[in-house]
């Protein structure tokens, strides 16, 4: 268990030096970086001022090891649009981010299980078939049309949940105002609803399909048919049988699925003007604000790489078979 | 390849071609739903080949006076918008054909880039082993590990906007998962008699690894491509609503979305309706079709994929 820990730790750390080289190196793919760094009306003396001042005009090894230096210190440049420090803009929208993730990511869950189950254990029957029609539907819509779908049906014609805003509520739970905190909490949610749905849509119908044919499998395994044969009532044989050992690749995939979430909600935050990570990404973009969007892609990236980390330790609790093959299940 | 055996083998392949063909379309027409997926598809390709002589106006053209015009009301020229107009006064319908032909081409192109490179890394990796097979697969890891989306979004704010950057960084984003299922299924066959065979004809490397090997191990990878058109058309579109897709000028579902924002509170419907069930609907019909080809392929994929 030591080793593969020590190993899997040793993975995230490339990966996260892989994440600072790509974000490092995508700068220079379009040639001269200074240029993406100056106004276009910039004269000759004003390119080569901006040039040295960042230090495009040294060595790409010394300016990499330049780069992480400063990433390691919290310096991701100055956000060219907001003359401000890029990470502190980006932190400061973070924990909308997180809530819009994890409500969908909760929301993705609680239904898949449930709906997955039904599907499988009424395997053939009109339950089934329209549970995987519509999740079939659901791993085909746009995220982002969802959202826009849901803004047309309820912001206009049943006016039963707000189509844009945020309440926060981590931000006041991390300045330790629980009062605040947990007072905003039913407002939180309530504006979660929406743009929620919009980003979970995709995973729930992911997982739904996912849970349905790993519990199909389980089910035909011999130690159920064991079980189902020794008269043990059918509900104790799908719970302490059956699920019991489904859910293991349902683990797996969640810290992939933060992967697919993060995507969604980068492009459903500016359909809701949720002003979150991906709404100010959306905005940089535009601008080619590029230490913006450099900030906000690391720190979006290592969360998720921190993400499946923990995933992953989890998954070797539960299923001692991992540390022996030595891999991801 | 030795003659013998593609004499041997070639007119029971011939029969069982032709049986196999009838089998699917067998499979296909019970299955009901596979055989609407291929309709639309095929009304899609139509529209991406030839959205230029379908669509009643230039996709362009601009007309103030005529904009947000609701469905079916009368365009110039005694034409019809018959899916509306947008806030420019430009025809829907004639920008939701040719919105086809950049969803279908990225969809197509990033597929075979990232196919061709996966193909060749599994390849590589499942028959030589030892090395460069580690190498392949962690670099292969390590890319799973990162999230993708925002990785295209780094590449294409820097490279700028344009269909071939679009195909190369979402091509590139596919490779992995081809790699793994060629490699693996390459391990299994290196040891198999016809590749002992050409192997003691005296082939070269190349032709067993090209010629031998990859005919064997096609089929399966028909429906991975297959969903993976699906996913590279989704990411197409969301990056194409953010402003990274392809020039303003092309007209693409993803941005005419991203242009119905505007007026979604003005409840011009029609702008955010039309560009989003052509997304909804190609995506659909080429999961239907993976799920198809899997199940009429081989059941036990079910697990891979």
């Amino acid at each position: 268990m030591g080793a593969y820990i020590v190993r899997r730790l040793l993975q995230s750390i490339i990966v996260v030096i892989g994440v600072t080289l790509v974000s490092f190196l995508a700068l220079q793919a379009g040639g001269d970086p200074t240029y993406l760094f100056v106004s276009e009306r910039a004269s000759a003396e004003e390119i080569e001022a901006t040039r040295i001042a960042l230090g495009f005009d040294r060595p790409l090894h010394e300016q990499y090891l330049s780069f992480v230096a400063d990433l390691t210190r919290g310096d991701f440049g100055q956000s060219l649009s907001y003359r401000q420090p890029a990470m502190e803009i980006v932190l400061e929208a973070l924990p909308a981010t997180i809530e819009l993730t994890f409500f969908a990511m909760l929301l993705a869950l609680l239904l898949a299980i449930p709906l997955g189950v039904l599907a499988a254990i009424n395997r053939g029957t009109a339950w089934d078939g329209s549970i995987t029609t519509v999740s079939m539907l659901g791993q085909s819509i746009p995220s982002f049309w969802m959202g826009i779908m849901m803004i047309l049906f309820f912001g206009l014609y049943i006016r039963l949940f707000p189509i844009s805003g945020h309440v926060p509520f981590l931000t006041p739970l991390i300045a330790g105002d629980f009062g605040i905190a947990f007072s905003n909490l039913p407002r939180t949610i309530y504006h979660l609803v929406l743009p929620g749905i919009a980003v979970g849509t995709y995973s729930l119908a992911r997982n739904t399909r996912l849970v349905r044919s790993s519990l199909l499998e389980v089910l035909e395994q011999d130690y159920v048919r064991t079980a189902r044969s020794k008269g043990i009532p059918e509900l104790r044989v799908l719970v302490s049988h059956a699920l019991r050992n489904a859910w293991l690749p349902v683990v797996t995939i969640i810290g992939l699925e933060f992967g697919f979430l993060l995507g969604g909600v980068v492009v459903v935050e500016t359909v809701f003007s949720y002003p979150g990570i991906g709404r100010l990404l959306f905005a940089a973009i535009n601008q080619r604000d590029i230490p913006l969007v450099q900030a906000g892609v690391i720190l979006l990236a290592s969360i998720f790489i921190l993400l499946n980390l923990l995933v992953d330790l989890i998954y070797v609790r539960l299923d001692p078979r991992v540390k022996l093959a030595g891999g991801r299940g | 390849m030795s003659e013998m055996q593609i004499n041997a083998e070639a007119p029971q392949r011939e029969s069982g071609f032709r049986a196999e063909m009838r089998r699917a379309r067998r499979v296909m027409i019970a299955a009901r739903w596979p055989v609407f997926a291929v309709i639309f598809l095929i009304v899609a390709a139509l529209a991406a080949t030839l959205g230029g002589l379908l669509a009643p106006f230039d996709p362009n053209r601009q007309n103030l006076m005529l904009r947000l015009a609701d469905p079916m009301s009368v365009g110039p020229d005694g034409g019809v918008f018959v899916l509306g107009s947008d806030a420019l006064g430009r025809d829907v319908f004639s920008r939701l054909l040719y919105g086809a032909r950049v969803s279908l081409t990225v969809g197509f192109a990033a597929i075979a880039v990232g196919g061709s490179i996966g193909i060749t890394a599994g390849l590589l990796s499942g028959y030589f082993g030892g090395w460069l097979d580690d190498a392949i697969m962690r670099l292969g890891d390590i890319q799973l590990a990162f999230p993708f989306i925002l990785l295209a979004i780094m590449f294409l704010v820097v490279l700028g906007s344009g269909v071939w950057n679009l195909i190369l960084v979402l091509g590139i984003g596919q490779w992995v998962t081809y790699a793994r299922i060629v490699r693996a299924d390459t391990l299994s066959l290196r040891e198999k008699e016809f590749v002992e065979a050409a192997r003691a004809m005296g082939d070269s490397t190349l032709s067993i690894i090209f010629r031998t090997i990859l005919p064997n191990i096609l089929a399966p990878l028909t429906v991975i491509a297959s969903f993976n058109v699906a996913s590279v058309i989704l990411s197409e579109a969301a990056l194409s609503f953010l402003g990274l897709g392809v020039p303003p000028d092309v007209p693409t579902w993803g941005s005419m979305l991203a242009e119905s924002r505007d007026t979604l509170v003005a409840n011009k419907w029609w702008l955010a309706i039309f560009p989003g069930l052509a997304i909804m609907l190609t995506v659909l019909s080429f999961n239907i079709l993976g799920d198809w080809l899997r199940d009429f392929l081989d059941p036990r994929l079910r697990e891979r994929t």
